[in-house]
């Protein structure tokens, strides 16, 4: 990624008389054109509702900070060239609440109405199956930030619709790893997961991935608790009975606060190593509540796992500066797809040379690009270049009493190759198969 | 013969409405139009004093015979998805309707919320299914006709009139009959109709298979519109908001349900868009505003109108 400042000026003369000597002189550097103007981008996510606190405000939060730097050029080499191709975003947040015939209502007024261009956004699974094709019928460039179904470009292909972050087969295959490295001798394991699609698919990984990885483990009887059910009493008992060695659960938000809370209360945590698949996102609301020796996951190398680099130290002294907290992994996984926007519509202005990109140029400068986020490298390797791959981590939960902040320690990474299907496997055939073709040197 | 007349003189105004509407109007109207089904079916039970909160059942069922037929028979005529929807969601409501026709008031809401959510927990339990994720619906033909992706919407809007014009003008010739006519009769008092000599379990049977049809339609619809299903069509929330549409609309005529579900959609829409952090507080306030000041809901404004008219 190179800057681009070369112009072409619909009407400001004098100001393209000003750019003439900049843009010779990083043409040569660079030859591109950028568009002017602005881009509407649909910013779509659960604003209101249980899952606005752990997801929907931290990425909204992440982007109305990159939004803001980007069209100003404040991001970090190599993102630092002021918009995406050019074009200052236009920023509109959409509710995703209401249900997915509200949400697919919703997609299509504000391309048909509002003149939205673009859309990053999405993240309940549900809502990324059914937008998925409705943004191909309306020929919209999309990218879904944080969803994790697998089945999106599995079972369908797609020239429009885009997928930033690695689907949840990475979770639960890098969930079974981490177990397999460190607890190789468990006895059995066992899950608590709420009794809806993300919590049955996380459980299906897991437990499948620890059949391949730790046969003669066994997996006992899982826990389906309903969706915000919030009280675990009976659960906890079960548990306390069973005392699994190892205890994989993918609840999130209140639901898993109640759970670590109510469960700690009970020393379940002594009993068990309990795996949280998306503690990342509440271990400092939690700070010293959350016991030491959990091992959290963050769907990704994101928050507390996210790579040292410029981007990253930028990234999260902004975020905590602004928003007084530090960036959980939903501010990642949204920041790095705002990312994959600017390089779609940045490849797309030199396509379309000067004049504003269309959706396709933009799908075509995304496709199977591999790119520097916040916190990792993305590869688009999957669903003909649309689906992400990246590596992965997990570690132990471990509260600093010095400093009073929830730290990790114990953290082991996993390559891209090793956590992910390689391109055209279906995800639960490539888990049950044992893996073939995973790279985890 | 004015009534047959009034049908294709609305037909004709709504399906001519198709090509002035912009595309997001279209889709807006479509999902209406259908919801507006659901909501009528709801107005015929509450004439006769019933309210159902279990509606989504029914709009659940229509909407899953048209994901999951075209995938075990290869069906995929418009006409006949929608013929099934209705029909598996009226059948459904006539067994059930054994049942749920002995009770009234809180104990018949009740129980219709109890069923729905019992085909609610199996759908969400239901990996094949997609579970909560739900699955896509594939796009339908019309009579062998397969329109191109661009104009697929136009000819479900042109479909979607026809049927709510059809099935409004059957519901508004059943209420102006004599067993019809009973519903406002019964909710005032039963004893009464049954010394009459009319079976008042019988005649809640009936609205009640009416209701479960009409919304199988609905349900049927919105899922070829949409495009997806999931099991949130079955939740007691969707079913909640059909009463609220039907309070909103109010029980004077067949063609309130359509104007209040178009209004709740529009309402929705633009609370959203102006409003994404409290949309919902817009949405609330303004069913409890229709409450407190239009309490025969929006059809009121209606009839007062036509009476200052004359």
């Amino acid at each position: 990624m190179k800057s681009t400042i070369a112009t072409k000026s619909r009407g400001g003369r004098a100001r393209l008389l000003g750019l003439a000597a900049a843009a010779t002189l990083a043409a040569t550097i660079a030859p591109g054109a950028t568009a002017q103007g602005s881009l509407k981008v649909g910013i779509v996510g659960f604003y209101t509702g249980a899952a606005a606190g752990p997801f929907g405000i931290p990425a909204r939060n992440a982007a109305e900070l990159v939004i803001e730097a980007m069209n100003a050029g404040k991001v970090p080499a190599p993102y630092q060239s002021a918009g995406a191709g050019g074009l200052q975003i236009d920023a509109v947040y959409i509710d995703e609440s209401g249900g997915t015939a509200k949400v697919v209502t919703d997609y299509r007024n504000a391309v048909q109405r509002q003149g939205v261009e673009a859309f990053v956004g999405y993240i309940s699974s549900g809502s990324c199956l059914a937008i998925a094709p409705v943004a191909e019928e309306l020929a919209t460039f999309t990218i879904l930030f944080d969803c994790g179904t697998p089945r999106i470009f599995e079972d369908a292909s797609y020239t429009y619709v885009f997928r930033t972050a690695a689907t949840a087969t990475m979770d639960g295959v890098g969930a079974a790893r981490y177990v397999a490295a460190k607890f190789p001798d468990i006895k059995n394991y066992q899950g608590i997961n709420q009794n809806y699609a993300w919590g049955q698919d996380s459980w299906r990984d897991f437990e499948l991935a620890m059949k391949a990885l730790l046969p003669n483990a066994k997996s006992e009887d899982s826990l389906f608790p309903k969706l915000f059910a919030g009280q675990y009493g009976a659960e906890i008992s079960s548990l306390s009975v069973k005392r699994p060695n190892v205890l994989h659960s993918s609840l999130w938000g209140g639901d898993l606060e109640s759970f670590v809370l109510q469960s700690s209360a009970r020393a379940l945590n002594r009993q068990t190593t309990m795996i949280l698949t998306t503690g990342e996102t509440t271990m400092f609301r939690l700070g010293s509540k959350l016991p030491d020796g959990i091992i959290l996951g963050a769907r990704g190398p994101y928050g507390v796992y996210a790579r040292d680099s410029e981007l990253n130290t930028w990234f999260r002294n902004a975020y905590q500066d602004r928003f007084a907290t530090p960036p959980t992994y939903p501010s990642y996984q949204m920041a790095q797809a705002l990312l994959g926007l600017k390089i779609a519509y940045d490849k797309a202005a030199t396509a379309a040379g000067g004049s504003k990109p269309t959706s396709a140029q933009a799908a075509d400068g995304l496709a199977g690009a591999e790119y520097e986020a916040f916190g990792t490298t993305v590869k688009m390797a999957l669903g003909n270049g649309r689906q992400a791959i990246t590596e992965t981590a997990y570690g132990l939960s471990k509260f600093d009493k010095e400093t009073g902040t929830a730290t990790i320690t114990d953290i082991i990474r996993f390559p891209a190759e090793c956590v992910n299907p390689p391109d055209g496997a279906k995800s639960v055939e490539w888990i049950q198969g044992g893996m073939q073709g995973a790279k985890c040197d | 013969m004015g009534y047959g007349l009034g049908l294709v003189a609305a037909a004709a105004v709504l399906v001519g409405a198709g090509w002035v509407l912009p595309e997001w109007a279209l889709f807006l109207a479509i999902v209406s139009l259908a919801k507006g089904l659901v909501v009528l079916g709801l107005v015929v039970l509450w004439r006769t004093g019933l309210v159902s909160f279990g509606q989504g059942l029914y709009y659940g069922l229509g909407a899953y015979t048209v994901g999951l037929l075209p995938q075990i028979t290869g069906i995929t005529d418009a006409v006949l998805l929608v013929a099934t929807g209705t029909a598996i969601a009226g059948l459904v409501a006539f067994a059930l309707g054994f049942l749920l026709s002995r009770y009234r008031e809180i104990f018949f809401a009740m129980l219709c919320l109890a069923f729905a959510m019992i085909l609610y927990g199996i759908l969400v339990k239901t990996e094949a299914l997609g579970s909560t994720d739900g699955f896509h619906v594939v796009a339908v033909t019309y009579l062998g006709y397969a329109p191109a992706i661009e104009s697929a919407n136009q000819v479900l809007y042109v479909f979607t009139a026809i049927v709510v014009v059809v099935l409004a003008g059957l519901v508004g010739r059943y209420l102006q009959s004599v067993t019809g006519q009973m519903t406002t009769a019964i909710r005032d008092n039963e004893l009464r109709v049954e010394y009459l000599g009319f079976s008042v379990r019988r005649a809640v049977h009936t609205k009640f298979v009416i209701a479960g049809a009409l919304a199988g339609a609905g349900g049927a619809i919105v899922a070829t519109a949409i495009g997806h299903v999931d099991p949130e069509m079955v939740w007691w929330i969707t079913s909640g908001e059909f009463v609220f549409v039907t309070i909103l609309s109010g029980s004077g005529s067949v063609i309130a349900p359509f104007i209040g579900s178009t209004v709740f959609e529009l309402l929705r829409s633009f609370a959203l868009e102006y409003a994404p952090n409290f949309w919902q507080i817009i949405v609330g306030g303004s069913l409890l505003a229709v409450i407190m000041f239009l309490p025969g809901g929006l059809w009121s404004l209606v009839a007062k109108w036509r009476a200052s008219g004359r």
